[in-house]
């Protein structure tokens, strides 16, 4: 017999997202194919990692994690570089943990510098998060845009409560936003709408669906936006066809699975293997389910992952 | 090719008798469509029709029970491409490698290592499902000796793998009531495989290179009346099998393609040599379409977590997963350790006991049945309120193990604190924890400062 392979149809495509100024600058999305189905449409943009940085010593890292990293933990700059060099990330995840006003209170001024300082000293792009209170992130967003003017910073989050600020600073200054929802297809939707209501445009959004970990609701993470990914490609819903960003890093490297010795808990295993296991498979599963940019931790899930996104597109 | 309902409902008796449980022949045929209940249940066809129908009715990837007894297992069953439209059905099966050359040491090794793999996680058991023992010797009496030993260590299934028929008919034969999965039929030797399958009544994998070649097979030992068959088109390049499994899932599930309705079995075993992209490969194969899927050995670190997502990937959306109400420890409290309450929604419970655990404040952590719902939701349901959490808390028992009487509870539900008060009584006070499980740890101690 003659077999017709099957082939799904797709009528839409994911947005193109530029991060980075343009002469270290890096594209995502734009694939018009579920992941990694490559046999049945375009995928040009292969998905990207970032490497967490954070702007203070972590104090709750795994030792088979932080060790890689202990000597830069003081040092965003040299952090970001060792990430880079070292490990091979394509881009920097900068975490603004003292922001928060129960860590620090950090100025927006302050933020913006040390934002700006760790993108100059980098040739990829940067993705910067805040913690703390909506209202407090927007304030230090709108200060990053102003500080890194046409850099395509790619800035987290807006929330349906809280995303005029940041996202008037993304458009005034030409860096991007990213809107979270809470593993919901729907919110997803009327973020965006909102946002390009303001007249945002629609390529200068990545969607974070809030990333659940391997064995803490992974599942829900995977079919929302399994979801998203469907309406985009296949039912050509603009709105759901903003580039995905994941992260996945802290869900992983926080939960009893991963910190837990063997010492402890020999029926889980070498510690360091498990840890890196429960990070690739996590990540895979996200990219399986349609993201475009992970942000991780350690460096030889890294590795793998990369091998892996090389080896299928 | 499967059948509507309404075709279903036109070979029906159409007398609505409700013999089969359901009000109408209609309601019954959408049931056999849709592949929820078994043909059987109506007593008043005929066996023409039956025949007609049960091939109708069967699900587009066939079930297949590999082994015998209680450690058997069945894969197939599955009807749709992506969770979120139902459900993946039954979840893959693991098996462990053994090879047929390794001393018997080494064999006894790993079958220990293969039955001490056993987690509790959400009320359910997650183990490794299989042994798959490879012919490397070339030896037919190797294989036997080896395949006995193996049999004598584990109850779990066998796969036996060797690329001479012989070897494997006589395998069969000895092993038949344990109904291993015999591994594998080509297209050059089908017929003997379809004695084999009709002597023995042993699941059979087919193996071929190119779809077509799979098709060829299976379409033969189809006419010969063999269904119990599990597919292997792999080239052990994961690229390739990534492709092949996604491929076979749309042929038979969207073209509904009877030759590829069958369950799959996948090598990452034999696709590379380092531990953690086996583990990865295992991993893109329990979301993508593998049923069966190969490991070269049983080690916690590898195995643990694949059990884990196997058992997230095959959670059936439509229902959630729900934990036992019971009080839960976390670290060790003693009677002046806080008291919390929440839901048994699986994901809100694993969230909030991660949370009290990284806040290192050892705490009681009451949960309630609700129906796996989660707070908000069963609130809203008038499953989570005051007159039922009382109800539960005094039922509980927690009043034995603390000295102060006071519990808190999430944030999104602090209108209920003083109706739950009243509802208490006994010098209860309740107090309102954070809205957000990311601030329990900050809430935990400075509440019990």
């Amino acid at each position: 017999m003659s077999f017709q392979v099957p082939k799904n149809t797709y009528t839409g495509k994911i947005n193109v997202l530029k991060l980075g100024k343009d002469n270290t600058g890096i594209s995502v999305g734009g694939e018009a194919a579920l992941p990694f189905y490559s046999f049945e449409g375009e995928i040009p943009n292969k998905p990207i990692i970032a490497i967490e940085v954070y702007d203070t010593k972590p104090s709750d890292w795994p030792q088979v994690v932080s060790k890689y990293y202990s000597d830069v933990f003081d040092d965003p700059v040299k952090w970001a570089q060792k990430s880079i060099s070292e490990y091979g990330a394509d881009a920097i995840c900068l975490k603004l943990s003292k922001i928060n006003p129960d860590a620090g209170d950090m100025s927006p001024e302050d933020a913006a510098e040390i934002t700006k300082t760790v993108r100059e000293s980098i040739s990829r792009p940067l993705i910067v998060y805040g913690t703390g209170p909506m209202e407090k992130i927007a304030e230090v967003m709108k200060k990053i845009s102003e500080k890194n003017k046409d850099s395509n910073i790619l800035m987290g989050w807006v929330e349906e409560d809280n995303y005029k600020t940041t996202a008037a600073a993304a458009m005034a200054y030409n860096n991007n936003v990213i809107a979270l929802n809470p593993l919901d297809v729907n919110i997803a939707k009327q973020l965006n709408i909102l946002l390009t209501q303001l007249e945002l445009p629609a390529d200068r959004i990545a969607m974070d669906p809030s990333s659940s970990g391997l064995g803490y609701g992974i599942e829900y993470c995977y079919s929302a936006m399994e979801r998203l990914k469907i309406a985009a490609l296949m039912q050509d819903d603009k709105m759901t066809q903003m580039p995905i960003i994941s992260n996945i890093a802290p869900e992983i490297w926080k939960v009893k699975e991963v910190k837990e010795n063997e010492e402890n808990y020999p029926q889980w295993g070498n510690q360091e293997e498990r840890g890196i296991n429960w990070e690739t498979i996590s990540c895979m599963s996200m990219l399986l389910s349609g993201t475009n940019i992970l942000v991780m931790r350690h460096p030889k899930a890294v590795n793998i992952i990369k091998e892996f996104i090389k080896e299928l597109l | 090719m499967a059948l509507s309902g309404l075709e279903i409902f036109k070979m029906l008796p159409k007398t609505n008798c409700k013999d089969c449980g359901f009000p109408t022949c209609l309601a019954f045929a959408m049931q056999l469509a849709a592949g929820k209940v078994e043909l059987e249940k109506c007593p008043h066809i005929s066996e023409e029709v039956k025949e007609a129908l049960s091939e109708a009715s069967q699900p587009p990837i066939l079930k297949v029970e590999i082994g015998a007894g209680n450690d058997s297992f069945v894969v197939g069953e599955e009807t749709v491409m992506f969770r979120h439209d139902r459900t993946f059905v039954n979840q893959n099966a693991f098996a462990v490698t053994i090879e047929d050359d390794m001393d018997s040491g080494k064999i006894e090794e790993i079958i220990k290592g293969v039955n001490e793999v056993l987690y509790e996680r959400v009320g359910q058991i997650l183990k490794v499902d299989a042994v798959c023992i490879k012919n490397k010797s070339k030896s037919i009496d190797r294989f036997l000796k080896v395949a006995g030993d193996v049999a004598t260590l584990t109850k779990k299934p066998l796969i036996l793998v060797s690329s001479d028929p012989e070897t494997l008919k006589t395998a069969a034969e000895k092993f038949k009531e344990n109904k291993p999965l015999i591994h594998a039929a080509t297209a050059d030797n089908t017929d003997l495989f379809i004695t084999l399958g009709k002597e023995t009544g042993c699941p059979i994998a087919v193996r071929g290179k190119s779809f077509e070649d799979i098709a060829a097979i299976t379409g033969k030992m189809r006419e010969a009346g063999i269904k119990n068959l599990v597919i292997d088109i792999g080239s052990r390049d994961f690229k390739d099998d990534f492709y092949n499994q996604i491929i076979l899932r749309i042929a038979a599930i969207k073209q509904k393609n009877r030759l590829f309705g069958y369950p799959t079995i996948v090598f990452p075993d034999e696709m590379t040599d380092n531990p953690l992209k086996e583990t990865l490969i295992a991993s893109i194969f329990i979301a993508k379409y593998g049923s069966i899927i190969v490991l070269s050995n049983p080690s916690h670190q590898n195995i643990f977590p694949l059990l884990v997502y196997r058992q997230n990937i095959y959670t059936d959306p439509r229902r959630p997963m729900q934990v036992e109400q019971k009080i839960y420890e976390i670290g060790s409290p003693d009677e002046n350790s806080p008291v919390l309450i929440t839901t048994n929604f699986s994901l809100t419970y694993f969230i909030i006991s991660g949370e009290v655990e990284s806040s290192k404040v050892p705490s009681w952590l009451l949960v309630m049945d609700v129906e796996g719902q989660s707070v908000l939701t069963a609130w809203a349901a008038g499953k989570f309120v005051p007159e039922l959490i009382a109800q539960f808390i005094k039922k509980s028992g927690i009043v034995e193990k603390i000295k102060k009487k006071e519990i808190v509870i999430p944030g999104y539900v602090s209108q209920l604190q003083g109706e739950l008060e009243d509802e208490l009584g006994d010098g209860w006070k309740v107090v309102v924890g954070p809205r957000e499980a990311g601030e329990v740890p900050k809430f935990l101690k400075e509440y019990s400062a």
